[in-house]
């Protein structure tokens, strides 16, 4: 019979202080009986001595120093996880919260995860055809890659987010053993209802499983949200061998519940408040994708993150980009302009790219027809700098060339409609038409073998 | 030895404090707990200790046993580091997986390098031989390209009283045993233990003179980097800092490299377990992996290992070191490293100094990079360690507190850039931000290993492109067409030095390494370029007529077109362009 303590010593935010506490394990969970009968969820993040301090999942709102019970479990936070999770929707601890029953499963998994050993893993190689010419063909998606969108508020991530499950396919993967994680950090009703709808239209509800944590929601729960999910998507990718697909957001409301957290707990900030420990926190988190040596199932994340201001050095965008595999970029002026995607070409990549693409993957010319993309792009933000200056009309022949590649490039290549989705053949094609617009003497990145088959300009 | 116990107290994430441990010593190594969690104690005070876990806490409880070892972290020093993959506190991961499968849990204990593995050795001393420190009295081939001396650790000397003869021994099989001068006996084997924290100790240090030679054409030709040198990379993400990193790893001409993956990502460790077996050194013909020790402290992994990694690292590569190797240690990277020091050092409740990070960074900074150097070992024999860490500053901003400090520590600077790094120039090594202080000790060398000129033409290749940079403004405000016709053939040599030199591609067959030799040739065919299109332009040819010679593009394409085995056709290409430039002075008179 586990002890039950009836007298906290402090409440203060989402944290409760007990002392006179024997026996407790640290990251301990914690149940919370208040007078009323209501039950909460804690864990605990601190010992000293005989004092602990509990972290309260859903908030110490109508808490008091004497009117509740607490009950230490025994054990972390543990999810029971069986196939059947697939099709349900849970709140950010896990709890269901679409009316029906928890799922009963002898098989419990902590969701604080382990690191996964770099020496099991296998290094991803195969491309995921997304349907999106400038992710195909640009910052290719592989399998088993962590790629962000890093977008702003107001920006048409969510769109793209759902093109991309809608649309994705990945080698190996059928109707049978696909999936589609979907973790939802303090966004709005509406946003998380676009998704459902989406997911629904696009008939591929039964794959989907969510933890939603809502703008509302408590805070505390928003920090285990993502765990939940990507236990739940190392449970079906290790154990069940599916490809699993993983939408976390938003990054940005997962990372400030932490400030706050961090702020109530008293320590040291670091850059903008933020705590020192963010880095590695975050990295348990984008860390868990993957695929694993001798497993067939793959976990491919695509976090979202609305990027303070459209800052991509604040801290979140930025450390996030050191741990990811790349980053798809989206920008507002493209925004506005009304592109969609609207995708900032020079800023996105994907590190994983140059070893899932080619010959083997997708086609020869790829790799190369990709970086010729790039260079002629960032020269056309040169010549566009200069015509500010100068005036259109007084640039060379050859400079009006790349403007006009430029507007073409935005216009038929990085632009395409929410539910148009083209092959990588039809995206490959399409960029030649469009390099084609320069002359051959420009396009030094590129073989003359390759130009010599798919270039369509002028012959000279 | 007693041991000590003490009974913990407070648990904040991998920081531990525990009670009743008056009698352990700072930096001494602790089992922390039922699980045996391996720790350190960082500091003491009176009778509380605190502790750093180099493991997850979870699941522990306050008063829990802590348990001394009576040392401090130290690593096994011997065969077997080779070729193997560790994580911060030198345990071998592949034994974890085989422990573990999948994932690495906590509590597997101290595992260090395999101590089952029979290994061929050669005795090479005999009875009553007098052995000091640093002496070596067996060898173990333990790679094909890598002999591995086995040396009398430091401190110590004595006389053989008794030796084993030549055969299979394990790790902890005594092959000698050696009489001090006190009269104690000390058993032989083929490992040591060393303390990571504490340098090992070397007879002096020597000046540098040599360099390290990386095939890559933006640092051997522009910003050389030396064998016994300290190197600082920093770059934002996705300006190629691990590319770099790798192409160092693979290409640099040390004996052995000790790649040291520190908060760095999971896939890219194992992409250099894929990669690294399947490439050839082009000195030894052997495979990479060989000369190759890897350490992977992923971000997920604990951060007080972490902080812990580079230690390690340092202190392996020290080993081999002192067995006469140039050893190449790359850290990727050391902001990981840092930020774990300031993780660490918030849990402890340090006041923290310039943007959270204790006051105590630079100095940790340094003691890492002055580990470095050419050295005369213990042995009398010349060696070095040559350090070259990733920064990875916050923002792409190279005025945050570590790489600001790292640039005290570091002689040579190779600044990535976002900019070249957008526009797909890879090395996206900044060209004129960049420095090397190794280029006056090297003189001597590079004049008598490549040539007499290669330093002069550098210089020149610097200019021309200081001098692009400037016109670069101009042009910005005018646009190039206004420019006169010799600052336009500036412009387009720069651009030809870019496409051609700096530029290089990792992943072509021919281009991923080049030596020094054809490096030079190189850049007397753009030097030819330079000078014979220049002839031009005086005669008032235009611009755009020198520049449609087909010629143009063969140079920028030599990279490819020129194999490394048959570099002679970049004579050819100088005498091609003296001839059609002539040719075409000639049409215009």
């Amino acid at each position: 019979m586990r002890k039950e303590y009836l007298k906290l010593e402090k409440v203060e935010g989402p944290l409760i202080v007990l002392s006179n506490i024997q026996d407790v394990a640290y990251d301990e969970m914690v149940e919370i009986k208040i007078e009323n009968g209501e039950t909460r969820k804690g864990k605990v993040i601190k010992i000293d001595g005989d004092k602990v301090v509990v972290q309260v999942f859903e908030g110490t709102a109508g808490i008091s120093t004497h009117n509740a019970s607490v009950k230490f479990m025994g054990e972390p936070l543990k999810l029971p996880l069986s196939k059947e999770i697939l099709g349900r929707t849970f709140n950010g601890i896990g709890s269901p919260i679409d009316g029906a029953y928890q799922v009963i499963s002898q098989n419990k998994y902590n969701v604080n995860g382990r690191p996964i050993n770099p020496v099991a893993r296998k290094y991803p190689r195969n491309f995921i055809q997304t349907g999106v010419s400038a992710i195909d063909a640009l910052m290719t998606l592989i399998r088993g890659q962590k790629l962000p969108i890093f977008s702003g508020n107001g920006i048409a991530h969510n769109e793209l987010a759902v093109q991309i499950v809608k649309q994705a396919k990945i080698e190996g993967a059928n109707s049978t053993n696909f999936a589609v994680v979907f973790g939802a950090m303090g966004v709005r009703h509406d946003d998380a209802s676009y998704f459902m709808r989406s997911f629904e239209a696009a008939g591929v509800l039964d794959h989907v499983v969510m933890y939603l944590n809502l703008a509302d929601d408590p805070i505390t729960e928003r920090i285990s949200t993502p765990r939940c999910a990507l236990t739940a998507a190392e449970y079906l990718a290790f154990e069940h061998d599916m490809h699993v697909l993983v939408i976390l957001t938003d990054m940005t409301s997962y990372s400030e519940a932490l400030r706050e957290m961090s702020s109530t707990r008293g320590e040291v900030p670091s850059r903008k408040g933020y705590p020192g420990y963010l880095y590695s926190d975050l990295s348990t988190i984008y860390e868990r994708a993957g695929m694993i040596e001798g497993k067939e199932g793959s976990i491919t994340l695509i976090p979202i993150l609305t990027m303070p201001n459209d800052d991509i050095t604040h801290p979140i965008p930025d450390l996030t980009g050191f741990i990811t595999e790349g980053q798809i970029v989206l920008n507002r002026e493209l925004n506005q302009k009304g592109i969609y995607p609207p995708i900032a070409i020079l800023p996105s990549l994907s590190r994983l790219m140059k070893d899932g693409i080619g010959a083997d993957y997708t086609r020869e010319d790829h790799a190369d027809l990709s970086n010729q993309i790039f260079s002629s792009y960032s020269k056309v933000q040169d010549v566009r700098s200069l015509a500010q200056i100068i005036g259109e009309d007084d640039l060379g022949e050859i400079d009006k060339l790349y403007l006009k590649f430029g507007r073409r490039f935005e216009e038929k290549f990085v632009a395409q409609g929410s539910g148009e989705n083209r092959s990588i053949s039809e995206t490959l094609n399409l960029g030649w038409k469009i390099l084609s617009i320069l002359p051959k003497t420009e396009l030094d990145r590129l073989k003359p073998e390759m130009i010599e088959k798919y270039y369509r300009g002028k012959k000279e | 030895m007693n041991n000590h116990f003490g009974v913990v107290e407070l648990i904040n994430g991998p920081v531990v404090k525990g009670t009743k441990m008056s009698a352990f010593k700072v930096n001494e190594m602790v089992t922390v707990g039922e699980r045996q969690l391996i720790g350190e104690v960082v500091s003491l005070e009176d009778e509380v200790a605190t502790v750093q876990v180099y493991e997850e806490t979870e699941g522990l409880r306050a008063g829990e046993r802590i348990c001394s070892t009576g040392a401090p972290l130290s690593l096994t020093l011997g065969p077997g580091m080779l070729g193997n993959m560790f994580d911060g506190i030198q345990r071998p991961l592949k034994k974890i997986e085989e422990i573990s499968k999948i994932f690495i849990p906590e509590g597997i204990g101290l595992l260090s390098i395999d101590e089952d593995k029979e290994w061929d050795v050669h005795l090479t001393v005999k009875l009553d031989d007098s052995l000091g420190q640093g002496q070596v009295y067996a060898t173990v081939q333990e790679t094909l390209s890598i002999m591995h001396k086995i040396m009398i650790p430091p401190g110590i000397k004595g006389k053989i009283v008794e030796v084993k003869p030549d055969g299979k021994y394990k790790l902890k099989d005594t092959i000698a045993v050696l009489e001090m001068e006190n009269g104690e006996k000390m058993n032989l084997s083929l490992m040591q233990k060393w303390p990571v924290r504490r340098p090992r100790p070397v007879s002096k240090r020597v000046p540098i003179y040599k360099p390290l030679i990386t095939g890559q054409r933006v640092i051997d030709t522009f910003f050389p980097l030396a064998k016994g040198g300290t190197v600082g990379l920093p770059g934002g993400f996705g300006t190629g800092k691990t590319v770099t990193q790798h192409q160092l790893a693979k290409w640099s001409d040390a004996d052995i490299i000790v790649y040291i993956g520190c908060g760095e990502r999971g896939n890219e460790m194992t992409n250099v377990l894929e990669e690294f077996p399947a490439l050839i050194d082009p000195r030894t013909n052997r495979p990479l992996m060989e000369r190759t020790i890897l350490i992977a402290n992923t971000s997920n992994m604990p951060v007080a290992a972490r902080e812990a990694s580079i230690y390690t690292g340092i202190t392996m590569a020290e080993y081999f070191r002192d067995m006469g190797y140039d050893v190449a240690i790359m850290a990727d990277s050391t902001s990981r490293w840092a930020e774990a020091l300031r993780e660490i050092s918030g849990r402890l409740e340090e006041m923290p100094a310039e943007e959270g990070f204790p006051a105590y960074l630079p100095s940790r900074l340094a003691q890492f990079y002055e580990r470095a150097g050419c050295v005369k070992t213990l042995n009398d024999e010349e060696a070095s360690i040559t350090i070259i860490g990733a920064v990875s500053p916050p923002g792409g901003d190279f005025s945050e507190p570590v790489t600001e400090n790292t640039k005290r520590f570091v002689s040579a600077f190779l600044a990535l850039d976002k900019k070249l790094a957008y526009a797909r120039h890879y090395p996206a090594i900044n060209y004129l931000t960049s420095y090397s202080g190794y280029v006056t000790m090297l003189e001597d060398w590079y004049k008598e290993n490549v040539a007499d000129d290669m330093l002069e033409l550098r210089a020149k290749m610097i200019r021309l492109l200081q001098e692009e940079e400037k016109l670069n403004e101009i042009v910005q405000l005018v646009g190039e067409d206004v420019l006169p016709n010799d600052q336009a053939l500036v412009l387009e040599i720069a651009r030809t030095i870019k496409k051609a030199f700096l530029q290089q591609n990792a992943l072509h067959k021919e281009d991923t390494y080049v030596s020094l030799e054809k490096q030079h040739k190189m850049l007397i065919v753009i030097d030819t370029l330079y000078e014979n299109t220049l002839k031009c332009v005086k005669i008032g040819i235009p611009i755009s007529t020198i520049r449609k010679e087909p010629i143009f593009e063969d140079v920028i394409k030599m990279k490819y077109d020129v194999p490394n085995d048959q570099i002679e056709l970049l004579d050819k290409l100088c005498e091609k362009i003296v001839t059609d430039y002539k040719e075409l002075r000639q049409k215009y008179q």
